[in-house]
C-alpha cells in the first residue's frame, strides 16, 4: 500500500484521468482531490476537455468511407487505379464539391507536386502578361514546335486541340530536374491557359488543385511526365481544360 | 480478404477521425488516410504481426509530420480552407476545441488526440512517437494546460477570478 502522505504529482493527476495509475494509488489520489478543489476542478476541466473532442470528432466514424479510401480501390493495379483516381477528382471539381488539394499520389512525396507547381504558377504568371512575346515558338509552327520540345526534353510533347482555345505557342523552360516545356493557349476573350510539363520523379499520381492569387493550377504525373495546367479562372472552368489535356495526353500514349 | 486488409479495413473510420481532428481539414485528412492505407497495403508482405492499430497510427503521424514541414518550407502553398464543416461542427463548443488545437504544437497535439481521443496508452504513444514515455507525459500535461487556456481565455466570464 502507497503511503497516503506521499504528494500526488502532476503526472498522477494525468495518469488518474487517463487510467493509467496503478489500482492501488487511485484511492489515495481521490482522497488527495477531495481536499484539494482547485486541483480536482482541473481534472474535471480534462474530463470535459475529452469529452468536447468526442462530441466534435466522434461524428467521423459515422461517415460513410468515401471510395478513394476502400481496400478494394487501393489494392487494384496502380495503372487503373490512377486513371479512375483522375476521372473521379474531375468529376468532384465539375460538381464543384472539392476544395483544397484533392486525392494525391501514392508513391509521390507533396514536395515533389509543390516544385513543380510552384515552378509552373511562375512561368505562368511570368508570361501570360507578355503581350509581344509570351512565346519562343509561335502557334502556327505546331510541328516545329512539338519537335523540337519533344527533342530537349525527352519525352513526347505534344499540343493538344482544345476546344475554344488557340494554340498562342510555346518555349523551353527549366525544370525541377533538367528541362520543362511550356505550352500557352488563348480564348477569344483573352484567357490565358498554358501547359508545363517536367520529368517526374514517380511514375503517376492522381489529380491535385492549388490556387495561389488569382492563379489556379491543376497538376498530376502520368507515365514519368509531370503536368500542370494553369489559368486564372474558376476551378470548374480550369477542369474542363485539364480534362481535355488529360483526355488527349491518355489517348495519345495508348 | 486477408486477414491482415480485415484489420487495416477495420481501423479506417478511426484514422479518419485521428487525421481530421489532427489537420481539422477533411480533404487532406482523407489524403492522410489514403496515403497512410497505401503504405500500409504495400507493406503487407513486410508485416510479421504485431499491432496494426498502433503500426497504422505511427505510419499517419510520421507523414503528418512530413506534410507539414513542406508546408512550412512553402507557406504560399497552404491548401485552401475547409467550407464543408461537418454537421456537428457548428456548436460552439467544437468550435471552441477546433480552435484550441489549433494552437498546440504539432507534437503536443498529436499526443492529446491519441491519448483523449483514441484512447492510446502512454505505452503506445510513446512507440508512435519514438520517444520515451516521460516526454509523452509532458506533452500530454502542456497540451492539456495549453488547451484549458485557450478556452478559457475564449470565454472570459468563466475565468476564475483570484
Amino acid at each position: 500500500m502507497t503511503d497516503p502522505k506521499i504528494p500526488v504529482t502532476e503526472d498522477e493527476l494525468h495518469a488518474y484521468v487517463d487510467n493509467e495509475l496503478p489500482a492501488e494509488r487511485r484511492g489515495d489520489v481521490e482522497a488527495w482531490l477531495a481536499a484539494h478543489p482547485d486541483e480536482a476542478a482541473r481534472v474535471q476541466s480534462w474530463r470535459t476537455m475529452a469529452d468536447a473532442l468526442h462530441a466534435r470528432y466522434d461524428s467521423v466514424l459515422d461517415e460513410a468511407v468515401p471510395k478513394r479510401l476502400e481496400i478494394e480501390q487501393l489494392v487494384r493495379q496502380p495503372r487503373r487505379w490512377v486513371y479512375g483516381a483522375v476521372a473521379a477528382t474531375l468529376a468532384a471539381f465539375m460538381a464543384g464539391g472539392g476544395v483544397g488539394w484533392v486525392a494525391h499520389g501514392a508513391a509521390a512525396r507533396p514536395s515533389t507536386f509543390q516544385s513543380f507547381t510552384v515552378d509552373a504558377l511562375d512561368a505562368h504568371r511570368l508570361y501570360v502578361v507578355e503581350v509581344r512575346h509570351p512565346v519562343e515558338v509561335p502557334g502556327s509552327e505546331r510541328a516545329h514546335l512539338q519537335q523540337w520540345l519533344t527533342k530537349r526534353c525527352g519525352w513526347d510533347v505534344r499540343a493538344p486541340e482544345l476546344a475554344g482555345l488557340k494554340l498562342v505557342g510555346g518555349r523551353l523552360l527549366p525544370g525541377p530536374s533538367g528541362p520543362a516545356s511550356f505550352l500557352m493557349y488563348e480564348s477569344a476573350s483573352g484567357e490565358r491557359f498554358t501547359i508545363y510539363t517536367a520529368k517526374a520523379e514517380t511514375e503517376a499520381t492522381q489529380m491535385r488543385y492549388s490556387a495561389q492569387g488569382s492563379d489556379s493550377a491543376l497538376f498530376w504525373a502520368d507515365r514519368g511526365v509531370a503536368y500542370v495546367v494553369s489559368g486564372a479562372v474558376d476551378r470548374s472552368r480550369l477542369t474542363q481544360v485539364a480534362q481535355a489535356v488529360y483526355d488527349q495526353m491518355e489517348k495519345g500514349g495508348g | 480478404m486477408t486477414a491482415f486488409r480485415q484489420s487495416v479495413e477495420a481501423m479506417i473510420p478511426a484514422l479518419r477521425r485521428y487525421a481530421r481532428a489532427l489537420t481539422r481539414d477533411a480533404d487532406i485528412a482523407d489524403d492522410l488516410v489514403q496515403d497512410t492505407l497505401v503504405r500500409a497495403l504495400r507493406s503487407e508482405k513486410l508485416f510479421l504481426g504485431g499491432d496494426v492499430r498502433s503500426w497504422l497510427y505511427t505510419i499517419l503521424t510520421n507523414l503528418n509530420k512530413n506534410r507539414r514541414r513542406s508546408l512550412a518550407r512553402r507557406p504560399q502553398f497552404m491548401p485552401l480552407l475547409d467550407n464543408n464543416p461537418d454537421a456537428s461542427g457548428t456548436e460552439a463548443e467544437g468550435r471552441d476545441i477546433e480552435r484550441a488545437l489549433s494552437t498546440l504544437v504539432e507534437e503536443q497535439r498529436s499526443v492529446l488526440l491519441l491519448v483523449m481521443l483514441e484512447g492510446m496508452s502512454y505505452r503506445e504513444v510513446a512507440d508512435i512517437q519514438g520517444v520515451p514515455i516521460g516526454t509523452v507525459m509532458s506533452r500530454l500535461a502542456r497540451a492539456r494546460a495549453h488547451v484549458k487556456a485557450s478556452i478559457e481565455g475564449e470565454r472570459p466570464t468563466l475565468r476564475r477570478v483570484k
